[in-house]
């Protein structure tokens, strides 16, 4: 086994059988654990002769490389230095603007595009991600007919030999299946075949679909709408089950609006207050002022409570006050999991309030169909069912997987003639397929998307496609009879733009006045039948923060990712509260049997303090069968147990303690700071009072002499009022300094490399406790312990304050990391860095090392960027300008809680935001004299109510 | 009883215990001095390329600017190795017949680029800039030796760390007037050590010996 496959080995594999587990351990046998085997002095000096003789050997000559240059080298190609690109990656249908670096014609690294609505610079996690996923070995890399590899001819010849059927029949038996669909390029053709053939059908769904929202708005207004937020201009903010700083196609904007009338600067201490009402624990409730744990089917007692019912919870009235002394400024989110008639009372909440037109607008539907997406299924396999589709062409998505356990889609596509899909991977829909078409990935083709306000990105191809993809586009065309044409003739026929319109649209990566136009609604008198409450445990389900909907199952960055609040890697789990668990007897990681609605379910679970008793959470997205070497097995499946008529929650669950134990990978085992005080926050009138309250600089004397810094002096400032903890932060890092993948075992050891963490801590009690994040990468210390020990000098101090780790010198005796009293360095214990998987060098950023095995590694302050930034100045004889250099942590941030900057530049925002009174350092008291510093999360809980 | 060993054996025994360590100190200067010697750097060996490409032709006797195919010099950390489309712009009129050319017009031909073989290398983990030495007036000749005299192009230093830190730690005895850094027959002059600190003075240069300035 080599050690490139460390990194793309399944979970399967891995957890197979003991030997091959104890053939796992093998690999390494010297030392990388213990030396077992008696070895005499003989035999050892033999090993080192050889040894040292092999190693002069292979130093004999530097290796001759060769250079290939252009034959006609493009114009804007200057090759070692990047271009960026703008593109957009699609979502459940909706845009978020990209800004891509490409190299030499390989993209490297995604970024948000500070042009687009849905971004305004920042992304998620899932977009860092997604670059890992064009370079994934385990696309579908052919045209597939019943699992053999053909090729794009036969399968067009059966196609067109199916469709020339559905033309004498006008098509009745052609049904097409797409996700949300809000490329106008997409509908279009979609309509012209259906203009082709009129009685054929398209039929859309996305598991994690917005059917609640069109239905809300449709019994509130009689239409459909979309409601879009304007977070920015609310002062008082109420989300009822809504994680709307996570979740949604407004996320990453509504987390920037949010956390920016947060920031307390200057004596400016305006902020905003949040309420968080919820049935499980998000990132949202855990950044709100105040957070109500309630059940899931009591949400819509609660409107009723707050439009005017007699309340019954003690917290309702002070909260209607609240928003009622800030009407036109105040905002109540509904969940996207609530059912429709909570949206509907939400929507007459919100006009009771003035809101509408100030905080919240209602827009045109951006969706080119909006359409009830789990009534278009069922509809689908009831067709199916009666054999009243012939050819049934899938685009995208994985509907064997993921449709509700009560809408057999699986079952029903068998009773197709013919059943195609076109997808990314060889998926368990493709399985089930006659023919599997491979899909390009987004940054492959050129198409178009629409974000969350309509505004429309033309998406532009990053690399010619690495298999034989073809884009949904031409695929399309290809039913159309235009086969061949190209994606981009195609997406530019929609738009109609002039070269320079068109290409002023590209650079940009919107299309100017494209957002969707306001609608002036009128509220209806709806009578809202009271969805019932159910009783029992309640079961609820979310799709997972890392693979979605399943969809990025396959992307090692996005397994290895710690989720925000369980910091749990490669696995989902049954959440239980702390009593429940009490109750059952069980621990993290013992499995349960979950009942519900006559399915059954085995799951581990995963102690959550803040996880109602009366509830168990389970995330969507794991379990695929058929995904690839990283995702297969990974996880368990919740679709199975998900039903069609109450996909979000539900009543009824049994859970039952089966005894058996499946090992569960967290990189976090203790939540508690010890009283260390790593995390600071007061309430905004002890702020008020005692500025300074969480203040430490300590001037201790050090015996070493301290350091000048004559000339740049980098420091960074992360805000923990701002930090919502979503993560993006740490999978940008793991793009831009191409850190490792570890896999579950070694993540479990503790061996997982990130340089970014996110510590997450509890305070209070375990029923309702207070949630913290806490980003912490190397602090730089002025007076690092690490440069101290090592006895090499591969960790030594610059010129600038940066605590350098030089890779090239570190023999790995792990003598810094013992000596950190952060626990911020990473280190290889074994050939964690795939370099031999072809496709998955490409990814590799050009300007960082890639690690190998028995070398330290840790945050640089990306180092690679502040020398480009200060080459670039000095090339300009003039000095690096404040903001010019952004690590990748800080250009992802959604809320721009990190901030990095030269602390010798009087104008900085660093020098700023470090010299504001409630800047404080982790364990100063160390005399660390760290240059990373905090921001004391402020809050802004209601005086009314004494939490 | 007898001696066992002869007298001598004191002396013997003495010198082979010195000696061997001598013969250490000798053995680690052999490896040493092999490590640092062209037979392992490739300093000073012509390279042999698919066209035998000839930088004393070109720049001594025609004249051609560095920058001519070198184009991304002042720009990017890559210098820059001509595309095709570079030589063709010359040899679509003059050589155009010239068999050693063969392999150009096939390249521009076929669209299939030349594979030239590197001469000057440092390894992955050293990130060394063109652009920013230029601009500080290290010129072309100072690392590449003189190019203007190479038939076929060799690498004309270590290319060490040490070779490089040696500049970086006192880079006055290198700079020259940025005017002057791509003429490959530029001299120093006598006073080189005064104008040099004049230059670092007039173009900002540091002695940058940090780690990071090369290693990330």
């Amino acid at each position: 086994m080599n050690s490139g496959k460390q990194y793309w080995r399944s979970l399967e594999e891995r957890a197979q059988s003991k030997e091959f587990q104890e053939w796992v351990h093998r690999e390494f046998p010297v030392d990388a654990s213990i030396w077992e085997d008696e070895v005499s002095r003989r035999q050892f000096l033999k090993m080192m002769g050889a040894s040292l003789a092999l190693a002069g050997l292979t130093a004999c000559q530097m290796p001759q490389e060769k250079i290939v240059p252009y034959v006609k080298q493009p114009e804007e190609i200057i090759p070692g230095k990047p271009l960026f690109f703008a593109t957009a990656m699609p979502l459940s249908g909706y845009a978020m603007g990209l800004l891509v670096w490409s190299y030499e014609g390989r993209p490297t690294k995604i970024e948000g595009n500070p042009e687009h609505p849905a971004s305004l610079g920042a992304t998620d996690a899932l977009a860092q991600g997604s670059v890992l996923q064009l370079y994934d070995p385990d696309r579908a890399q052919a045209v597939t007919e019943a699992g053999e590899i053909s090729d794009w001819p036969s399968f067009f010849n059966d196609l067109d030999a199916a469709m020339a059927d559905q033309r004498i029949k006008n098509g009745a038996g052609l049904r097409i299946l797409t996700g949300t669909v809000t490329s106008p390029t997409l509908s279009r053709q979609i309509e012209a075949i259906l203009r082709k053939f009129p009685a054929a059908r398209w039929h859309q769904y996305e598991p994690v679909n917005r059917d609640n929202i069109r239905a809300g708005s449709q019994m509130a207004f009689g239409e459909i709408v979309e409601p879009v937020y304007r977070v920015d201009k609310a002062d008082v903010i109420l989300s009822l089950d809504a994680d709307f700083l996570m979740e949604g196609p407004g996320r990453i904007r509504y987390a920037r609006d949010f956390a920016n009338r947060r920031r307390v600067r200057n004596g400016q201490t305006a902020m905003n207050r949040l309420y968080a009402v919820e049935s499980t624990p998000t990132n949202t409730g855990a950044v709100a002022d105040h957070r109500f744990s309630v059940r899931a089917d009591e949400i819509e007692g609660i409107v009723h409570e707050l439009s005017g019912g007699s309340p019954t919870r003690s917290w309702v009235g002070p909260v209607l006050r609240d928003l009622e002394a800030h009407r036109g400024s105040s905002l109540v989110v509904p969940g996207d999991q609530q059912p429709p008639v909570v949206h509907a009372l939400v929507h007459a909440l919100n006009h009771a309030l003035g809101n509408v037109g100030h905080t919240i607008i209602y827009n045109q539907p951006v969706e080119a169909r909006p359409t009830d997406q789990t009534e278009s299924l069922r509809e689908l396999v009831n067709e199916m069912r009666g054999s009243k589709v012939d050819l049934l062409v899938i685009l995208g998505g994985n509907p064997a997987y993921d449709a509700p356990a009560d809408i057999p889609f699986a079952e029903a596509m068998t009773k197709v003639n013919l059943r195609i899909h076109l997808g990314l991977y060889q998926d368990e829909t493709s399985w089930l397929c006659h023919w599997h078409a491979p899909e390009t990935h987004f940054l492959e083709t050129w198409s178009d998307a629409r974000a969350f306000d309509g505004t429309a990105t033309i998406m532009q191809p990053l690399i010619a496609p690495l298999y034989e993809g073809k884009s949904v586009h031409e695929f399309l065309a290809a039913m159309l009879d235009q086969p061949g044409r190209k994606s981009h003739d195609i997406v530019r026929e929609t738009w109609k733009l002039d070269d320079n319109r068109w290409h002023a649209a590209l650079h940009d990566g919107v299309v100017p006045d494209t957002k969707s136009r306001q609608k002036n609604v009128t509220l209806r008198k709806f009578s809202a039948p009271s969805s019932p409450s159910h009783s029992g445990t309640e079961i609820i389900f979310r799709h997972d923060p890392g693979t979605y909907d399943g969809q990025f199952a396959n992307v090692g960055w996005l397994q290895e990712w710690p989720k925000p609040l369980t910091r749990l890697t490669w696995d989902n789990a049954a959440w239980i509260s702390p009593v429940t668990a009490h109750r059952m007897g069980v621990e993290n990681g013992d499995v349960v049997e979950l009942k519900y609605q006559g399915r059954s379910l085995e799951a581990p679970v995963w102690i959550v303090p803040g996880q109602r008793d009366d509830a168990v959470t389970v995330h969507l997205g794991y379990g695929r069968t058929k995904s690839g070497r990283v995702g297969t097995g990974a996880g368990f499946n919740a679709y199975t147990l998900r039903t069609a008529d109450a996909p979000w929650f539900g009543g009824g669950l049994e859970i039952r303690k089966t005894g058996k134990h499946y090992p569960l990978s967290t990189v976090q085992h203790h939540q508690n700071m010890e009283g260390r005080d790593l995390v600071r926050v007061a309430p905004i009138e002890e702020f008020i009072r005692n500025p300074s309250f969480a203040h430490n600089e300590v001037d201790q004397p050090s015996l070493y002499p301290g350091y000048a810094y004559t000339d740049y002096k980098w420091g960074m400032s992360i805000d923990l009022t701002a930090c919502i903890g979503c993560g993006a932060c740490v999978v940008a890092c793991q793009a831009e300094n191409n850190i490792a993948v570890v896999g579950k075992e070694q993540v479990a050891k503790g061996r997982h490399m990130h340089w970014i963490r996110i510590d997450r801590y509890y305070e209070g009690s375990l029923e309702s406790p207070d949630t913290f994040f806490e980003p912490v990468p190397c602090m730089h210390c002025e007076n690092a312990p690490c440069e101290l020990v090592c006895p090499v000098g591969a960790t030594v101090h610059t010129d600038d304050g940066l605590n350098a780790m030089i890779y090239n010198r570190c023999i790995g005796t792990r003598y810094c990391s013992n000596n950190c009293p952060y626990k911020v360095r990473r280190f290889n214990f074994l050939q964690f860095s795939d370099i031999k998987t072809p496709s998955r060098k490409l990814q590799y950023n050009p300007n960082v090392t890639v690690r190998n095995r028995g070398v330290m590694e840790k945050c640089t302050y990306c180092i690679q960027r502040i020398e480009s930034a200060k080459i670039t100045a000095e090339l300009q004889d003039r000095r690096v300008h404040d903001g010019e250099i952004v690590p990748a942590c800080a250009q992802a941030c959604p809320t721009r809680a990190i901030v990095f900057g030269d602390i010798n530049d009087k104008a900085s925002e660093v020098r700023q935001l470090k010299a504001q009174p409630h800047d404080y350092g982790l364990l100063v008291e160390l005399n660390t004299r760290p240059r990373t510093t905090y921001l004391a999360r402020i809050r802004n809980p209601n005086p009314e109510m004494k939490t | 009883m007898a001696q066992i060993f002869h007298p001598s054996t004191n002396t013997i025994s003495r010198v082979s215990l010195f000696g061997a360590l001598f013969f250490l100190a000798f053995l680690a200067w052999v490896v040493g001095a092999v490590y640092r010697s062209p037979y392992v750097t490739r300093q000073y060996a012509p390279i042999e390329q698919p066209v035998p490409f000839s930088h004393k032709h070109h720049v001594t006797d025609d004249g051609i600017d560095c920058r001519y195919c070198h184009t991304s010099v002042e720009t990017s950390s890559f210098a820059g190795i001509p595309p095709t489309k570079t030589c063709m712009n010359c040899h679509s009129i003059i050589w155009r017949d010239a068999p050693i050319l063969q392999p150009v017009r096939d390249s521009y031909r076929t669209g299939e680029p030349i594979k030239w073989e590197r001469v000057d290398f440092v390894p992955e983990f050293v990130f060394f800039n063109h652009s920013i030495h230029i601009h500080k007036g290290v010129g072309c000749t100072t690392c590449h030796g003189p190019v203007g005299d190479m038939p076929l192009t060799w690498q004309a230093t270590s290319m060490h760390m040490r070779w490089c830190v040696d500049c970086h730690r006192q880079p006055a005895e290198q700079l020259r007037p940025r005017s002057e850094v791509f003429n490959v027959n530029w001299q120093p002059p006598p006073n080189q050590a005064e104008w040099g600190e004049q230059l670092m003075k007039d173009y900002n240069v540091k002695s940058l010996i940090d780690c990071y300035t090369c290693h990330r």
